[in-house]
């Protein structure tokens, strides 16, 4: 039996066993949601920061159902589409109980929802300067990468394919490079569309992924919170264990001596 | 009897009347605002908790109240 808790995740100096990220978005329900972390094994939840319904006070509270004492809430900046947006709202994100570390998400386009790299860089490097532990959606790009790490990024965390389109990895070549030239946390974040697209990340080198969407709105949202949980494993131990080299032509599994 | 006096401010894109000389806490307990749960904005300033019952609010005043909710 493999121990996996001697291969834990080390962000920001926190350590945790389970490599699932999942977010907190578009369940039916909070109790749901609720369900979906626990059977996902998820340590680490990502939590948008909106404004409190004034009108309506018996509106659920997510802390009510995800308690942050035992989930590690990771605030982000959804929606924000500037730097000053996703200041302001992580600096907020932080005083509502000290958090500090965040996920910066600042996007660029409405509809393809891909991150400005500029409006990212700019910020990662001002919430660094604050104290904050910054794990940045970023695109698959080297050496954007490169440039968060040098700007005092926690964690690189490239898109799969767009945010919410299911489509899994699509430019792996560029995930391989991004792992091969950096030490800090690597976490796919977005677009992914089954387990097995969890399992291909790991197996990329990966050290975890992000998911929301695929379990959230899968037809059976509980039951895809566990095929997460088990293909993010079976992807970790897959890449631990060093895969066989390719080679073109077939190669018996059985003995070809003593054949009758 | 002397009349109280009221001032408009906007809590969270809305308007809202209250009483001249209230502080932020008083509102913010008129509302039911769990206060641990929240991070609280006056006129797009960061307002330390700890300091609200100081904080008296005047015309035209704008507070942003936030709190987490469901996000990926």
């Amino acid at each position: 039996m493999v121990n996996l808790k001697k291969d834990s995740l080390i962000i920001a100096s926190k350590k945790f066993n389970s490599r699932l990220i999942v977010g907190t978005g578009k369940y039916k329900s909070m109790s749901e949601c609720a369900k979906a972390i626990k059977l996902s094994g998820a340590e680490i939840v990502t939590v948008a920061v909106r404004r409190v319904n004034i009108s309506d006070k018996n509106k659920p509270l997510l802390m009510d159902y995800v308690d942050p004492k035992k989930i590690t809430y990771l605030p982000n900046t959804a929606g924000c589409f500037n730097s000053k947006e996703a200041l302001r709202t992580l600096r907020l994100a932080r005083e509502i109980g000290g958090w500090k570390l965040v996920k910066l998400e600042v996007l660029g386009d409405k509809k393809n929802l891909f991150p400005d790299m500029i409006e990212t860089l700019k910020s990662t490097e001002v919430l660094a300067k604050e104290g904050f532990r910054v794990m940045v959606y970023c695109n698959d790009d080297p050496l954007m990468a490169k440039r968060l790490e040098n700007s005092g990024a926690d964690a690189i965390m490239p898109l799969a394919a767009p945010i919410g389109s299911g489509l899994g990895i699509q430019n792996k070549i560029n995930i391989q490079i991004i792992r091969k030239q950096t030490k800090l946390p690597l976490i796919i974040d977005a677009g992914l569309g089954q387990a097995s697209d969890a399992t291909i990340a790991m197996e990329l080198g990966c050290d975890g992924v992000l998911v929301n969407t695929a379990i959230a709105k899968a037809k059976k949202p509980l039951e895809m919170a566990v095929a997460f949980k088990n293909a993010v494993i079976a992807g970790r131990q897959s890449y631990n264990s060093g895969r066989i080299d390719k080679i073109l032509m077939g190669n018996p599994s059985s003995p070809s001596k003593g054949i009758i | 009897m002397k009349k109280i006096k009221k001032i408009k401010i906007k809590i969270n894109g809305k308007m809202k009347s209250i009483t001249k000389g209230s502080n932020l806490f008083n509102v913010l307990k008129t509302l039911k605002i769990p206060l641990n749960k929240v991070a609280i904005e006056l006129n797009e300033e960061i307002i330390d908790k700890k300091k609200i019952t100081k904080i008296k609010l005047n015309k035209n005043d704008k507070i942003e109240i936030v709190h987490f909710i469901g996000g990926g």
